[in-house]
């Protein structure tokens, strides 16, 4: 690649923001200055200074679609690991099946892979998840791979593009969580291929022009090992 | 601290042993991200200190009782490598090691939001592989970069700096032989930004206005190694981008 990357301002964790506008996320207000609370990327949008975080774990948030792991079985529910400080239980009521009492495992085991929705979150940091809506379900077969929470936004692009972008060229499935939890399923080399990129779009969240050089690379690699019929 | 020694700490021309000047840090190295697995990591080389800072968390905490309804708790733990001594250090927790854990815990929970993550710990393991006086002021510098690797929220970075008397001269810094030899060790823990105190222990004895000099002392330098933190967290990202290329 040609010259040198544009990087975004980073801050670390104390330093004072030069910018004017209200606090947003990651900023803290001491004497009427801005300061970062975390390393991350200055980013000002509708008049809020935000700092969004280059690394850190995944807070949950109402709404979230994320991706989780069922990790224990109880009679009436699931304790599923959504990448969180917290574990979150999915109720039986909160799936589109009807379960026994007790009979929990016939549908959801240990390992499994869920798409779910954070349906409640308390100021205790408690989470409830469901998997009653539209969409919501059992995610078989497929790769699991993790990233930074806060570069989801960048894998899935401006309306999508970046997500399109690597399904047109590899053919797979793809679903990303808000939790930073990515599933991939597709055929082997199109697995791979897309693993590299997201690596690539991880390493390099915080730097301009990313969509050409993910297009560039994905160019590069279709050639060679050709998983799918394009 | 306390041993009687005839070695002469100070020369004529008011250097040091090893040739520095009264207010001169030793040479320090730091990077970060240089572990894989935990969440946030950093290497500190502090003189002849080699220092490693592993963060995990926040997660949930156990054992359950340990747990605060509406915070995280912070848990450091400091532990010297068997080989990190002259002598082969038994391994395991010791009197000085639980001290320092709780100590450093302190200092850095005064600087994280710990409000953010209730019912949470954040766990800092300091590893310190090679010891040469001072290993808690750069274990405390070391976690303070791994915390912000970890993307943990926090007021202020943290460092770690300690001064001294030696042959009645209030020093910065001290190394093995003028702790050993000399007369008070004095380390600290500093927000450079705010210029507030999150740990100040002494061993030896100093007037109050020698004091006063040596945290002034170790003020300055505090800024000085905080600009050093502040390349290492940046000069991360930035090798990041050219790794790619």
């Amino acid at each position: 690649m040609e010259g040198k990357i544009a990087i975004r301002k980073i801050v670390v964790p104390g330093e004072e923001i030069d910018e004017k506008g209200k606090p947003g996320n990651g900023v803290f207000v001491e004497n009427g200055k801005l300061y970062s609370a975390y390393l991350g990327i200055v980013d000002i949008r509708a008049g809020y200074v935000n700092v969004i975080p280059l690394s850190g774990c995944y807070i949950p948030k109402k709404g979230d679609k994320v991706i989780g792991k069922i990790i224990d079985l109880a009679p009436m529910n699931w304790v599923v690991d959504i990448n969180a400080p917290y574990y979150a239980p999915l109720h039986v009521n909160d799936v589109p099946w009807r379960v026994d009492f007790g009979d929990t495992g016939r549908y959801l085991s240990i390992g499994d892979v869920i798409l779910a929705k954070v349906s409640n979150v308390n100021e205790l940091g408690q989470v409830w998840i469901t998997m009653k809506e539209q969409g919501l379900r059992k995610l078989e077969g497929g790769h699991v791979i993790k990233i930074s929470p806060f570069k989801v936004p960048r894998v899935i692009g401006k309306g999508g593009s970046m997500i399109q972008m690597l399904k047109d060229y590899t053919g797979c499935r793809i679903y990303v969580g808000q939790n930073g939890v990515i599933w991939i399923s597709g055929p082997p080399e199109g697995i791979i291929t897309v693993i590299k990129a997201i690596r690539m779009i991880e390493n390099e969240a915080h730097t301009y022009g990313l969509t050409d050089r993910v297009k560039e690379f994905l160019e590069e690699n279709r050639g060679e090992n050709d998983g799918n019929e394009e | 601290m306390g041993m009687k020694s005839d070695i002469k700490l100070i020369d004529d021309n008011g250097l040091r042993i090893d040739g520095r000047l009264p207010n001169q840090l030793r040479p320090i190295k730091m990077e970060v991200g240089i572990l894989k697995r935990a969440d946030g990591s950093a290497f500190v080389e502090w003189g002849g200190n080699k220092i490693m800072a592993a963060v995990y968390g926040p997660h949930e905490a156990y054992p359950k009782h340990m747990q605060e309804a509406d915070k995280a708790i912070v848990r450091a733990r400091y532990s010297m490598a068997p080989f990190s001594v002259d002598e082969r250090k038994r391994p395991g927790p010791d009197r000085r090691a639980i001290e320092l854990s709780k100590v450093i815990s302190e200092a850095l929970e005064s600087v994280i939001f710990v409000e953010k993550y209730p019912r949470t710990s954040i766990d800092v393991y300091i590893e310190v592989l090679q010891a040469d006086a001072g290993t808690r002021v750069a274990g405390i510098t070391a976690a303070s970069l791994a915390l912000a690797d970890a993307g943990i929220p926090m007021k202020d970075m943290i460092v770690g700096c300690a001064a001294g008397k030696v042959d009645d001269v209030v020093v910065l810094d001290l190394n093995k032989e003028e702790d050993n030899f000399g007369q008070a060790d004095v380390p600290m823990a500093i927000m450079p930004r705010t210029k507030e105190i999150a740990l100040l222990q002494m061993d030896g004895d100093m007037t109050y206005e020698e004091l006063t000099t040596a945290m002034e002392m170790a003020m300055d330098a505090a800024q000085k190694i905080h600009e050093m933190q502040v390349e290492a967290l940046k000069r991360k990202y930035v090798k990041e981008v050219d790794k790619n290329e």
